[in-house]
Parts: structure tokens; sequence; C-alpha cells
């Protein structure tokens, strides 16, 4: 009788405390506020993920670590680069360290993994470098924003078009790692190269951590296509560009590249074999805004090397979430409205230089460049603007709902229109 | 029987492990239901790597494939979960038994290679077949029946099946059969001669680790409600050998011992630094160094257990 | 027909370096029954000591006679330590594990997750012509140093003192003992000659295979692969494991793409179930 009783009165003054903890929804709070930042600091894009907690640091520290009236405290968790750990983290991160919202990710698994604990749990999720495709398409989650982000198959649209129309190649090849980031970036592509109305001529699919590129290359080498559209990451894109030169299909056949390839996170170690690789991104180092020198000059001062995709974007996230934290002066613990202001922001002072703002699919807009690989006279290689194509959104020039009613890319599905 | 002194360990972890929730968080809680769901893996792990002897680097992959089972079942076929829990220990126990046939004329560091090999194959194929596994992106989707959504819940409903399953494991291992599983370990030849037909003790021994691992999997499955390769991955087979070996293999407890150790500095060295791999690296260093028994092997051999 | 010849020298530079790797390895493995599951760290700890060497000093033969010889001391340490692993392949597993976790985790320390390539003097660059192929001058290099070490090796099994003294210890490490050999000296030049060559390995893959955080346990999952099907302790096993598994992997790569992983470890775990000791081992 007496464990019975023990027992039920510790349950209940537990579900007391429980109970009580729930004032705190809709109550201003003049206390910190608590960001979680995920990143893959260990693993295979610790680099990347090492490139994600500066740039995002970089914005707090700037700005004397405040938003809103309040202070900021930025607490980062390493997620692995490996999904289970990933969700790991964020439970630790929402429940324990008890924070307001969550940023970051790098790897697609990770970012689909944590979005998942997002939708059932409710807390705000900021989606700065995950690109999946569907996660502002067929399958969006309120709470998870594409703040300055972008979609996988958004940028290699306008390249494809450049490809067509200014560098008049018909017949491309395109390889990539095998994963659902590759199949979207190659769909983006494809789809629009084909509607153009030019070939595909083949589609090679590595897996990730591809030691040996040879086996495509020979492939390649003897398909003869006018381009190869590349779309590979971290290591995978810095030994194929070497073993492309190596092979000596550098200058006979022209290569073009998903941003990722040509991303500072590659081209600062890798030097001349990445020299005039033309691809597209939202964001260029080298372009010549006075924004974007600022930002690069501030980031090299700070961290001794140009910022890669992975330090911008979370710079840039970082800025537009304080936008949003000022608009709401600070009042956060108000979910939706939160969630609102970070939807009706536009950035105007980011890096790009160039207003940013979101679709009504919370996912941006942006003003794509057309980018090539160039020697700077100090020796290091860094990318700069050929061409600009204005106001590209995650759908491309097609209408949003038609676009949605065709499936995802996949690797059975590209988009490729028969001839 | 048990005897005294252990019988009073065992009701006195059991009903210490029955107050978390009400002295922890619920995060905490949560932290201790993956600890037991892990000690589970590990327990099972020791059975062929501390009492057959023959270290395995396959449980992770038996573990991930029994989490895929139910997580596909629920998510992708929409069927119940506890039917995806019985098929998800059908198909780690089949699994588990064509390893063990393939395994069974091997040992030492050959067996420890074929069964990271066939650990390997499971993996690939779980990245690889796409539209059954998700590939890289794997499974997603709430597969907790209501009930078992609040975590002290859930932790309670884990600890039943745990002890449950603990107590299956001790009288498996000091069974006539778990004894006859040592002597094979001790010395294959002699049990031969002895008239012992030593391979199918030791597939039948696999096929039972192997369902304890399933057990831990399917678990996994409604704790985590999302799988990747991650789950089937070779990490995934060293890290519940670690935690069996640290905690010390043959002593069946260990799994639990080395668990706890494992997932505690985890989560609290991780708050404090990023070298959580090397600290990892040098506890296991120094466990060979100072403690090669593991843990309670060490506490033995300095007589923490005398008998009451 | 060129596309099968280009493949063929594929896999053949492939198999250079996999053996360079492997025969480290089965040497440690077949005369000290070590199984160095740090082999792989100590593989890309080589080519960042290479990288480094090799970046300062601007040489890449600086660089290769670095990393064997920072690869070899790092080796000694490596066997103290597992002096204290004696007592089964569970100790092994959990020592030499352990080591590989720290390593890696220093590299990540020292040199971060950027992907480095140990830089190769400029006539090993860009590609050969020859035979109405055009294939790459470095990799051919590799190929070249892949056979130069073997022959280097056969001879030092099958033509020195030592050689015999290992290949009797890979057979029965206690009768040569109680014939009154130093065995503790012949495992400590072995065990650093296996080291050695991981090293050079390192420094030589490094450059067209690329050095980052996981590419130890890839090379580790390779050189097992070679192992198993080679036998323990056989400088010929060792060699054919090397082309079997790199044939296996280039060929698999485009017939099968699909099945990457399983092109080489269904063949691996087929012959392990059947022939536990390999293709070339002998039984204990």
């Amino acid at each position: 009788m007496d464990r019975r009783n023990f027992l039920a009165s510790t349950t209940a003054l537990s579900g007391l405390a429980v109970a009580g903890s729930f004032n705190k929804v809709f109550a201003q709070s003049t206390g910190p506020i608590k960001i979680g930042l995920l990143t893959p600091l260990t693993g295979v894009v610790a680099s990347g993920g090492k490139e994600i907690a500066e740039g995002f640091n970089l914005y707090w520290n700037q700005v004397g670590k405040k938003a809103g009236g309040r202070e900021v405290q930025v607490t980062i968790e390493d997620d692995g680069s490996n999904p289970d750990i990933a969700l790991q983290k964020a439970r630790k991160l929402t429940e324990q360290t008890k924070v307001d919202f969550l940023v970051g990710d790098l790897l697609a698994n990770t970012g689909l993994a944590v979005a998942e604990y997002a939708k059932t749990n409710g807390i705000p999720y900021f989606i700065p470098v995950i690109a999946a495709d569907d996660l502002t398409q067929r399958k969006r989650i309120p709470n998870v924003i594409r703040v300055a982000g972008y979609t996988a198959s958004q940028m290699p649209r306008p390249l494809a078009d450049y490809a067509f129309k200014k560098l008049g190649y018909r017949k491309v090849i395109t390889i990539s790692q095998d994963y659902t980031f590759g199949h979207e970036q190659c769909g983006g592509f494809a789809q629009t190269f084909t509607e153009l109305g030019g070939t595909i001529v083949a589609q090679h699919w590595n897996p990730l951590n591809t030691q040996d590129f040879s086996p495509y290359l020979a492939q390649i080498q003897a398909a003869k296509p006018d381009a190869v559209f590349m779309m590979e990451t971290g290591s995978d894109a810095t030994r194929f560009m070497q073993q492309w030169v190596n092979f000596g299909l550098g200058g006979k056949i022209a290569l073009i590249g998903a941003q990722n390839a040509t991303d500072q996170s590659v081209i600062r170690t890798l030097g001349a074999d990445a020299e005039g690789i033309i691809s597209s991104a939202h964001f260029a180092e080298g372009f010549d805004s006075p924004a974007t020198k600022k930002f690069v000059a501030e980031y090299e001062a700070a961290y001794k090397y140009f910022p890669s995709i992975y330090g911008f974007s979370h710079y840039s996230a970082a800025l537009w979430l304080a936008q949003a934290i000022d608009t709401v002066k600070g009042n956060i613990e108000d979910r939706p409205k939160f969630l609102e202001a970070v939807r009706k922001t536009v950035l105007t002072s980011s890096p790009l230089g160039r207003p940013v703002k979101l679709d009504d699919y919370g996912s941006p807009i942006y003003d794509v460049f057309i980018r090539k690989v160039v020697k700077r006279p100090d020796g290091k290689y860094w990318n700069v603007p050929i061409e600009t194509y204005p106001e590209v959104s995650q759908f491309w020039k097609y209408d949003p709902e038609t676009y949605m009613k065709q499936p995802p890319y996949s690797r059975t599905f590209q988009g490729i229109k028969p001839a | 029987m048990l005897s005294h002194s252990k019988s009073f360990w065992s009701v006195a972890i059991v009903g210490a492990l029955a107050c978390v929730p009400l002295v922890f968080t619920g995060y905490e809680t949560t932290l201790a239901t993956l600890t037991i769901i892990y000690a589970l893996l590990a327990m099972s792990i020791d059975i062929l790597a501390g009492y057959a002897g023959r270290t395995p680097l396959c449980h992770g992959a038996i573990f991930g494939v029994a989490t895929y089972v139910v997580m596909y079942y629920v998510t992708s076929a929409g069927g119940n979960p506890w039917v995806g829990m019985l098929l998800g220990l059908a198909i780690a126990l089949l699994v588990a038994t064509v390893f063990a046939v393939l395994a069974v004329r091997t040992s030492g560091v050959y067996f420890l290679l074929l069964t990271l090999a066939l650990g390997m194959i499971i993996w690939g194929i779980c990245q690889r077949w796409t539209s059954v596994t998700g590939g890289e992106n794997g499974l997603r989707g709430n597969v907790r029946p209501d009930w078992l959504i609040d975590p002290s819940n859930f932790y309670y409903f884990v600890l039943a099946i745990t002890v449950a399953a603990t107590f299956v494991m001790w009288r498996f291992v000091n069974s006539p059969f778990g004894l006859s599983l040592k002597g094979i370990r001790e010395s294959e030849s002699r049990m031969k001669s002895l008239g012992y037909r030593s391979s199918l003790h030791l597939v039948l021994g696999f096929m039972f680790s192997g369902l304890m691992a399933g057990i831990a999997g399917v678990l996994y499955a409604l704790f985590n409600s999302f799988v990747s390769p991650s789950s089937v991955a070779l990490a995934q087979s060293v890290k519940g050998l670690l935690m069996a070996i640290i905690g010390g293999v043959g002593t069946l407890f260990g799994g639990i011992v080395g668990a706890t150790l494992i997932i505690a500095l985890e989560n609290i060295m991780s708050s404090f630094t990023e070298r959580w791999s090397m600290i990892l690296g040098l506890l296991f260093v120094l466990t060979m160094i100072f403690a090669p028994t593991g843990l309670i092997g060490k506490a033995r051999e300095l007589n923490w257990f005398r008998k009451r | 027909m060129s596309f099968t010849v280009f493949q063929l020298l594929n896999g053949f530079t492939f198999a250079a370096l996999l053996f360079l790797v492997a025969s480290g390895f089965t040497l440690i493995f077949g005369l000290m029954r070590i199984v160095n599951l740090a082999h792989g760290a100590m593989y890309l700890m080589g080519g960042y000591v290479a990288y480094f060497t090799a970046t300062q000093f601007d040489s890449f033969i600086l660089g290769i006679c670095a990393a064997a010889l920072a690869i070899a001391l790092l080796g000694m340490v490596e066997q103290y330590l597992l002096r204290f692993a004696r007592g089964g392949e569970l100790r092994q597993v959990l020592m030499t594990l352990g080591l590989a976790l720290m390593m890696n985790d220093a590299a990540l320390v020292f040199f971060g997750g950027d992907t480095f390539s140990v830089p190769v003097p400029a006539f090993l660059k860009g590609p050969l012509q020859f035979a109405g192929l055009t294939y790459p001058k470095y990799r051919l290099f590799v190929l070249l140093i892949g056979i130069l070490i073997f022959v280097l090796l056969w001879l030092l099994m099958n033509r020195t003192r030592l050689g015999a003294l290992i290949r009797a210890g890979v057979d029965d490490a206690e009768t040569v003992e109680a014939m009154g050999v130093n065995i503790r000296k012949v495992f400590v030049i072995t065990f650093m000659l296996g080291m050695a060559l991981a090293g050079i390995a390192g420094a030589l893959g490094g450059a067209f295979l690329s050095l980052y955080p996981s590419a130890d346990s890839e090379i580790l999952v390779f050189s097992l692969a070679v192992v198993i099907i080679g036998g323990r302790g056989s400088l010929a096993g060792a060699a054919i494991g090397s082309i079997t598994v790199a044939m296996l992997s280039t060929f698999g790569q485009v017939w099968f793409p699909e099945l990457s992983y399983f092109v080489i470890f269904g063949p691996m775990a087929l012959l392990l179930a059947f022939r536990p000791t390999g293709l070339f081992g002998r039984a204990h």
C-alpha cells in the first residue's frame, strides 16, 4: 500500500511540474534567445560543417550577439554527418537545452530526419543549406523554412539555359553522386536542357565517396559529348576534377558543374585543375558588388580563407533571422507571429548585394549568377560572375501547381523530354 | 537458480531503473530508453563473443534490418506496428540464420572478417534498394502506438521487454546448451570428441543471439521513428561490440554497463568538446591497458562482488 | 576494345596501390597474428605527412620518405601498446580501433576536413599517349612502384635470412623461437616494415585518391578484402588478392553500378564461407 501511494504521489507531483512548464508558451520573455545550430563537425563533410558554424557565428559576433533587444545564445551540436546522430542532437537541443528554434545541417538525409522531428514537435527549423526539393514543394512543412537557402533543382536550370543558348552545347553527359541531392540537380538541368532541344546522351551515377572515376571517364571519352555536367561535392569533386585533367580530358571536352563542385571548400585546395569551369549559383565570392566584397574581406580576416556556400548561407541566414526577430521585437515565443515575420522578411543587406525574398512556398527567389573559376593575381582561385539570370525561383518558369504534379526527381525520373 | 547476491543485485538494479522517469526529465528518460535498447544489443553480441568465443561484426546489421522491416511495414505498407514488430523479429532471425550457416566453419579473425563482410552486404542493400529502403534518406514516420508516445510510458515498455529478454538470455547462457557453447569456446575439438555437434550448437547460438539483437532493433524503430543506412552500418556493429567489451565479455551484464558508460559519456562529452571520437578512442585504449576483462571483469577481480 | 584495355589499366593501377597497403597488413597479420584495424588510419596519416612535407619542401620524394619514416615510428608506438592486447582478436579489435579513432580525430584537428592531394612533380602530371590510348602518367607511375615493391619484397622474403625467418614465423612462430632465434626482433622489424609500406601507400594514394576524413576506413575495408581473398602472410596472395579486388571494383562499377559493395563483399563472404583461410592461406 505504501509503495503505491508513494508512486502515486510522486507521479502526481511530477505531473504538476510538467504542466507548470507550459506557462511559458505565449508569455514574452526577457531572457536570452536560444538558437540551436546543428552542423557536421565530424564525419565526411566536416569541412563544410565547420564553415557553417563559422559563417553563423561571424554574424552574431559582429552584432554583439543580440537581436530584438535580447541576448542571443547559440548552442552548436555536431550531427556527425549522420541522420541518426542529427536526430539525437535535435532532440537534445529541443528538449534538454530548450532552444527556441533549430538551424542548420548539411547533408540532405540529416535535414530530412530533423525536419520530420520538427514536423511532429512544432519547433521552427531553418535550413540554409539543406536543399531537398520536396521540403518546400510537395511535402512542405509549415515550420520548416529555407532561410537564405535554395532547392537543389533551382540552380542548374539557368546553367542549362546558358549552356544551350550561349555556349551552344547540344549533347551533354551528366555525372553525379547517386543520392537525392544529385538526382534533383541533374533533373533540374536535364529537364530544362531537353525542353530547349538539347540531348542528354548518358547519365552516370557514382556512389558517394567514389575513389576512382576512371571507369566513367573512359565511357565519357568514348561518347564524345559537347560538354559534361558534373554534380559532385567534397572530396568526390576534388578527385573528379583532378582525374579529369590527368586523363587528358581537360580542354578537350567542356566541363560545367553544379555549384558545389566549384565551391570554395573544394577549389581552394584544388588549384589549377578547377580553372575555367563554369557553374551557376546565387553566390559568387568574386562578385564585384560592395556588399560582397565587404563580406568576403571580413570573412577572410576572421578565418583566413574565402567563404564557401556553407559560410555564406549561414551568415545570411543569421542576418535574415535577426531581421525577423527585430520585426517581432524579440517576442519569438509567439511562434505563429515569428514564423510569419520570417516568411515576410525581405533581405536587402545580404552579401549578395541584391534583395532576396521567399516565394509562397517558403523558398527564396534569387538572381542566379553564371560564374567561372578564375585565378586571382595572388594565385588563389575564385568564382566570378559572367552572366546573371534575375529572379529565379524554385519553380523556374513553370507554374507551381502544374510543376508539383510531376513526380519528384529521382534516378528514374529526370524530367527528360523525349526528342 | 540465481544465487542470493545476484538476485539482490538484480532486483536493486531493476528497481533503480524503474524510478528513472520519476527522477529525471523527459529528455533524460529518452536517453535512458536508448541506453536500454543498446544494452540489449550489446548483450546479444556478448552471447556470441563472450560465451561462444566468436567475435561478430554483423549484429548492427541484424539490428538495423529489424528496424527497417518495422519502419517499412508501418510507413510504406501502412500496416499495424505490432505485426511489423513480429515481422521484424522474423526477418532478423532469418538473416541471423543465413549468416550463421555461412560463418559456422570459421573462427577467430576470419569469423570477424566474414561477419564484417556480411554486414556490409546488408548495408549495401539498404543503401541501394531505394524503392524499399529509401536509400540514403531512409524511412521516416511515426510508428509508435498512441499509448506509447509519452516518454515515460515508452520507457517502462522498453524496460519490461528488456528485463524479460535479459532473463531469457541469463537462463540461456546458464543452461546446458549455454554451457556447451562455453565448452566450444574453450576447445572445439574437445567438444567434438565428446560427441557434441559443435556446428549445430554454434548455429543455434548465433540464431538466438541474432533474435535478441532483432528485439533491440524492433524497439529502436519505435524509439526513433526513423531509420537510415547508418543503422545497419559497420559502425553500429562496432559500437555494440565495444559496449560489450568495455563492460566485459562473457559477463552478460557487461553489456548494460558498457552501454550506459558509452551513451552517458557521448552525451555529456559532446556538450563540452568536439573531440568526442578521440576521447572514445582513448577510452578503448586505456580499457585494454588497465581493465582488459572489461569493467565488470575488473570489478570481479577486485572482489567487489564478494558473496554474502 | 580500347575501352577494355583502359579499364584493365585502371584495375591494375588501383591494384598496385592496394597491394602496397595490403602487403603491410598481411605481413603483420601473417607473422604476428595481429589484425591491425588501425592500418587504414596509418595510411591516412602517411598521406597527410607526405602532403605536409611535400608542400613545405617542394619535394615529392621527400614526402614519400617522410611518410615511410613517420609511420614506421608511429608503428613502434602502436606495437608497444599492442602488448596489452594479447589474448585474442577481441582485444586487438578494441585496441586498434581505439587508436584508429584517435588518429583520425587528430588528423581532423591538424588538417581540418578539407580534401587534400599530395602534390606530384610536373613530369608526372597529365596523360601519356601510347598505342592509341591516353592514360594518366601518375597512375602508371604507381603501377611501376607497385611492381618494384613486389619484386623487392619477394627478394626479401625468398633471398634473405630475415625473409626466411619471417616465412618460418608465419608458419610456426613458437618453433622458430625454440630454435634460438630472437623472434621479438623479427616481429619489430616486420611491424615497422608493414607500417612503412602503409605510409608509402598513403603518400602515393594521397596524390590520386586524395586525403579526407573517411579515407582510412575505406582503404581498410579494401585491405581486409584483399587479405581475405589472398590469405594471410602470403605475398603472392596479397598480389592476387589486390588484383582481384581492384578488378572487381573497377569492372563492377561499370557493369553493376547498383551493386558496388556487393561485388566485392559478395565474393569475399562466399570465399570465406567455403574456404575459411582464404585462397592462399594456410590453416592455423
